[in-house]
């Protein structure tokens, strides 16, 4: 029962790291760039909804859609301006400039919010369920709805929308799809919003289930979704959902049944051994070599 | 004249590199004798040296090699703990100067020796994938140097001597450097940067490239490690927190800030990267704000047209053969 228990919390946190997870390998699907400032994006809209709910008062829903919103305009104007000028440079530069972003957002939040840990408000308020023996905690569940929810969405949206359909036309080949007719800047702004507000939702699971937020606070979840997202194979969005979970689910286990302290480097490890095993990820496509 | 012109264009290369190094290094003597450094300069001096090590030696994999790595801070702190081990288990034992320059190598050893380990998984991989592995190796040594407690566990390890002075500091720069310059120019330094240019076709020249590539890590591996011992030696207490990804990726910076495949960008950013907080210091709390646009903007600077145009125009060398040309036409006169 204990090991159900913690398989299902693990499963949420699971969930949110798949929610981050799905940012960083759209953008990377479709920019070929690693967005390390994504992590930070949750952090904004962690601040959002506390800034909204605890600190001026409004109901949590309002707080929600603020939160969303805030991303989803923060990711846009993040890519205008700093990753638009770069888009036929050296990857590199591409890759520091979004550390400076990241940097960027984290020395504004600590400004505006201080350096200190915030609590969060509850926004989420759901009972926790008892089935026999097994209580499952009321965030877990919400968390896993939603998040279950937004995947299917998402992947529907991918699969059978022409927004989607230009999507994944544009991870293909930008220029081939720019010969189409598809807007390729449009394109890549659509992905960075989608990618902001799924940051934002996650932002609010992560506040949720930690309880605390610190300017700092994305960078950690940040990492870890970047190393789903690579489990899964970068690129591949059931692979972002698939690695996101069960890196959930391993750091649970271990944090349980290992070491605490040695949560994170288990969790890295395994990553580790999957990518000696199958160099691009667990669903990743092979890239066949061209002399 | 005629002596500049007969060089070799790699020599005066390397003229122009420790030239600059000797020269910032003379400025700051002299500002220390005529007590014209202030503390914060002073103190910022080894950090300096200690990042310039850091990025020449990263600038090994990721400029030469071609493959990022972001682990950097790894190597770091393994050699940073062997180094720092070895000199509180002999300050009794042995002179400073005899212990110092070991602590330093046994460090760069350590570190070299998990080079190989490491770089045996991970230089099977490529790309993104390769910095993701590395990233992870980095996260792990922290999190078990954590878990360990002769070194210290979260509370850091203390009691290591400071042996740690600029003008050792600075003594350690310049021989790595030369050493990283030769080793560059010498047939494995060539092939190094042959992987880089066209991995296939250097394989079908009977270029063994995952020697190469272990080699190219390995090296950049060593001058880490001795980077950490020096490190541990300038500070009182040697926490594992303080070599976490983010450390990994200031020296990063520092590399592709400076150009990659470029020793003496390296060295040069070190300064601007290593001064720069310290110089904002007067705009207090918004310094870090400012730090992280300076970065957005010079990135996005150093690769626009406008940018590209401005470099051209006032690209040193160039001003330099105008001059002479005058000169030659003035003289054909």
């Amino acid at each position: 029962m204990e090991f159900l228990s913690n398989l299902i919390s693990g499963l949420s946190l699971g969930a949110i790291y798949a929610l981050i997870a799905l940012g960083y390998t759209m953008v990377y699907g479709i920019a070929k760039m690693l967005n390390f400032a994504h992590g930070d994006v949750i952090m904004i809209g962690a601040f959002t909804v506390l800034a909204t709910v605890a600190t001026a008062g409004f109901p949590w829903y309002i707080g929600i859609i603020a939160s969303v919103i805030v991303c989803t305009v923060l990711g846009v104007t993040i890519e205008k301006i700093a990753y638009k000028p770069l888009r036929k440079a050296n990857p590199l530069s591409v890759l520091i400039t979004a550390i400076g972003v990241s940097y960027f957002l984290q020395s504004v939040a600590l400004l505006i919010f201080g350096s200190g840990k915030q609590s969060f408000p509850t926004v989420i308020k759901a009972n926790p369920i008892k089935l026999g023996s097994l209580i499952i905690q009321g965030n877990s569940v919400v968390t896993l709805i939603i998040t279950t929810i937004i995947m299917v969405v998402l992947t529907l949206f991918i699969n059978k929308t022409r927004l989607g359909k230009a999507m994944r036309a544009v991870s293909e080949d930008k220029d081939a799809a720019e010969l189409m007719g598809i807007s390729v800047n449009r394109t890549i702004s659509l992905t960075f919003a989608i990618g902001s507000a799924l940051a934002a939702v996650a932002g609010i699971f992560y506040g949720s289930t930690y309880g605390f937020v610190d300017p700092y606070a994305g960078a950690m979840p940040g990492i870890k979704a970047f190393v789903a997202a690579v489990f899964g194979g970068i690129g591949s969005i059931p692979g972002a959902m698939l690695g996101g979970i069960l890196l959930g689910i391993i750091e649970n286990l271990s944090k349980a049944y290992i070491s605490t302290d040695l949560a994170d480097a288990i969790v890295f490890g395994v990553l580790i051994v999957v990518l000696i095993v199958k160099p691009t990820g667990l669903l990743g496509k092979k890239i066949r070599e061209k002399v | 004249m005629k002596f500049l012109q007969k060089m070799s264009k790699d020599m005066k290369d390397r003229l122009i590199t420790f030239g600059i190094l000797f020269g910032a290094f003379l400025i700051v003597e002299i500002l220390i004798l005529t007590g014209g450094a202030s503390r914060h300069l002073q103190a910022m001096l080894i950090p300096i040296c200690i990042n310039m090590l850091l990025a020449v030696s990263l600038n090994l994999t990721v400029g030469f090699l071609g493959e990022l790595t972001l682990g950097h801070a790894g190597f770091m702190s393994v050699g940073a703990y062997a180094g720092c081990l070895f000199s509180i288990y002999c300050k009794d034992l042995l002179p400073v100067f005899i212990r110092y320059p070991l602590a330093m190598l046994i460090g760069g050893a350590v570190a070299a020796v998990f080079g190989i380990l490491i770089g045996i998984p991970v230089l099977r991989l490529k790309g993104d994938y390769l910095a993701i592995v590395t990233l992870a190796f980095g996260e792990i040594i922290r999190s078990v140097i954590i878990n360990l407690d002769f070194l210290g566990g979260a509370a850091g390890l203390k009691g290591t001597p400071q042996d740690a002075t600029f003008i050792s500091s600075f003594a350690v720069v310049v021989i790595s450097v030369l050493l990283i310059l030769n080793f560059l120019n010498s047939k494995s330094g060539r092939a190094i940067k042959s992987i880089r240019d066209n991995r296939i076709a250097s394989e079908s020249c009977g270029v063994q490239i995952t020697y190469y590539k272990m080699l190219a890590f390995v090296f950049s591996a060593f001058f880490a490690g001795i980077a950490g011992v020096i490190y541990g030696h300038n500070l009182n207490i040697l926490t594992a927190d303080t070599f976490d990804y983010n450390k990994s990726i200031e020296i990063l910076l520092i590399v592709v800030l400076g150009g990659m495949g470029s020793i003496r960008g390296s060295v040069i950013a070190a300064v601007i990267i290593t001064a720069l907080p310290e110089a904002l210091r007067g705009l207090d709390k918004y310094r870090m704000v400012i730090y992280a646009v300076l970065l957005i903007a010079i990135m996005i600077f150093n690769s626009s047209e406008f940018g590209k145009r401005i470099r051209e125009k006032y690209d040193p060398k160039k001003l330099f053969a105008k001059k002479n040309a005058v000169k030659k036409e003035n003289a054909d006169e």
